[in-house]
């Protein structure tokens, strides 16, 4: 799936995660910021980028703004703002497809 | 050298006969001669000890670099007077390499962390860092490790001399000319000055500052004049709305109202809960709710608590008002409501100083005559051990205040706090520092279940006979890994920030700067 333009998904209130994705040239570029960076920052990374694999998305800047979001928190933010990008409504997201 | 609950305490902090924490009750029957203040002697009779200002009268203590000042912390986060006289020592007379010594800091005392990243003030000596002084001592930039000490471990470092005071700053609503001060009858009240006490008995020179001069004698008062070098009157002392930021209120979240109503199931299940019974709470959520629900206990049984210890809300004052609670042992009040009913009931709501409440070098200490205390906790780990100063992130962000005190005290410690914060696992392996050891905590009530304490046998069957559930504490602990995640181990640099004592003064833990993690 490609970037095609600039989306966010998420909030910054407390247990979210507000995620920026914008379209890139050079591979994934994510910037992050947490709340419990110390403690889970390799895992929230691992989550991310596992996200954007799923999804096909091989080139774009992705900033995240993490509050202390549990796993499937953040999955659920990524996934919505690269279909944001994509102009897909809720209708044509594709559950059961690459959002499992 | 490796200390009891199983953390590495570098030898060189071990210099002076310091010790490394070797278990409860090792100080126990240890003899020492009491430290005393260089005092001034005031024969000559003087009219009033009024300066004219609070420069006068560091001037005329002897203030000079290097020196320690001390302040308490009745007034929490509305308090003025500890920024207002650094101000002057700092700013106005220029002096360097100070020591603050209070008895907690929070917000209220940004101001200071400027004075630190400055290098005006080198040490801290407190029983809490909140705020940006936290994060300036957990990023190093304090000279000296920070010393943090409960609220009975400073009388009790006051008392051996390891904390000596050179000047300290009282903040007081009303005092007379002379010095006799206290929390009430002002334009700004704190109600008790529990914590303020012992420095006025062992501080070198002390000051009153008060907006609300009295006429002699302001009595009966905590701080007595024949203690007092200096009175100096300023616009304000205090704001005493953000003592509390408001009235503690019992919350309406099911959350904590369930796992208040399990505390006070745990409480009514045991031997200790008759007539006559001892208590103290906080005023933070859930366990400020075990009032309530305590309170139907108590009538249903038709038993009254004997006394309540420690920080008073309006809550536990409404308990006595109903005729449920004979005394309330007073060190600090936490909301207006309080405040009044420390002024208006002299014969059973009696302030007491933290000496007398929690200090465990002294003759007994009346938190040895707890039967419940129920605390709260950032962290908790599957040795029952208890983090309530550092964040899971490692950084200084809590106080022990009187935790590990009642903790050891009383008969039954319980610990309430909810599962997970967010992602953050409170019951976790490994605590990031112990402030309460865990042979000092009997029963922990999570929103998930309670665990009791293996060492606490007695227990376990007193919830078992109730019919309470109970799980080990390694379910509790799996079970929040398996919501949150497994947190990766922190990073630590070798340099120690801050140094926490326990309650007997041997070491308990250090804490390091934190190596944050870059991706």
């Amino acid at each position: 799936m490609e970037i095609r333009k600039t989306a966010l998904a998420g909030t910054l209130e407390s247990s979210d995660a507000q995620v920026t994705v914008s379209p890139g040239d050079s591979g994934i570029e994510l910037t992050l910021e947490s709340s419990v960076m110390n403690q889970y920052g390799r895992q929230i990374r691992a989550t991310v980028l596992d996200v954007l694999a799923r999804l096909g998305v091989r080139d774009c800047r992705i900033k995240v703004v993490d509050k202390g979001a549990l796993d499937c928190t953040l999955k659920a933010r990524v996934e919505c703002a690269v279909f944001r990008s994509n102009g897909i409504s809720a209708g044509k997201v594709p559950w059961g497809g690459d959002i499992r | 050298m490796i200390n009891a609950v199983g953390r590495e305490i570098p030898d060189e902090l071990l210099t002076d006969g310091r010790e490394v924490y070797q278990g409860k009750y090792h100080m126990d029957g240890k003899s020492f001669r009491k430290a005393g203040p260089m005092a001034v002697r005031r024969e000559k009779p003087q009219e009033s000890k009024v300066l004219g200002s609070i420069r006068e009268a560091c001037e005329r203590c002897g203030a000079h670099d290097g020196m320690t000042v001390s302040f308490h912390h009745a007034f929490r986060n509305g308090d003025y007077v500890t920024s207002m006289v650094m101000k002057v020592l700092v700013e106005e007379m220029g002096l360097k390499d100070l020591t603050v010594a209070t008895t907690s800091l929070g917000s209220a005392q940004d101001r200071l962390a400027d004075y630190i990243e400055q290098g005006k003030i080198i040490g801290i000596q407190s029983s809490g860092v909140r705020g940006r002084i936290g994060e300036v001592i957990s990023a190093g930039k304090l000279r000296t490790p920070a010393v943090i000490r409960s609220h009975g471990g400073r009388p009790r470092a006051i008392e051996t001399g390891e904390l000596h005071i050179d000047i300290s700053f009282i903040a007081a609503s009303t005092s007379d000319d002379y010095g006799n001060a206290k929390g009430t009858g002002g334009k700004h009240d704190c109600g008790a000055m529990g914590y303020a006490v012992a420095d006025s008995h062992y501080a070198d020179h002390v000051v009153v500052i008060t907006d609300t001069l009295v006429p002699f004698p302001n009595m009966p008062a905590p701080i007595r004049s024949i203690d007092v070098d200096a009175v100096v009157v300023v616009s304000a002392v205090g704001d005493p709305a953000k003592i509390g930021t408001k009235e503690a209120r019992i919350t309406k979240d099911p959350r904590n109202l369930m796992m208040a109503e399990n505390c006070a199931r745990v409480i009514a299940s045991t031997p200790y809960f008759k007539e006559g019974f001892s208590f103290q709470t906080g005023v933070g959520g859930p366990s400020l709710a075990v009032n309530r629900f305590l309170e139907q206990y108590m009538v249903d049984k038709g038993i009254r608590m004997g006394f309540a210890l420690g920080g008073m809300g309006g809550n536990i004052c409404d308990l006595m008002d109903k005729g449920l609670v004979g005394k309330l042992l007073d060190t600090q009040d936490f909301d207006m409501k309080a405040i009044r009913h420390l002024q208006d009931h002299p014969d059973r709501h009696l302030e007491i100083s933290t000496s007398e409440y929690a200090n465990a070098a002294n003759k007994g200490a009346y938190v040895n005559k707890l039967d419940f205390v129920v605390l709260a906790a950032l962290e908790i780990d599957t040795d029952f051990n208890v983090n309530v100063l550092t964040g899971s992130d490692g950084v200084l962000r809590g106080a022990p205040g009187g935790h590990p005190d009642t903790a050891e005290g009383s008969k039954c410690c319980i610990i309430v706090t909810p599962l997970v914060r967010g992602r953050m696992a409170t019951v976790c392996k490994r605590v990031v520092t112990v402030t309460t050891p865990g042979d000092c905590v009997d029963v922990l009530v999570t929103d998930y279940g309670i665990a009791v304490n293996p060492k606490r046998p007695d227990l376990i069957e007193c919830l078992d006979r109730a019919s309470i559930p109970h799980v080990t504490i390694q379910e509790l602990q799996e079970k929040a890994y398996r919501l949150v995640g497994t947190p990766d181990d922190l990073e630590w640099e070798d340099r120690v920030v801050a140094v926490l004592e326990a309650r007997d003064g041997t070491i308990l833990d250090v804490i390091r700067k934190i190596k944050p993690l870059k991706l």
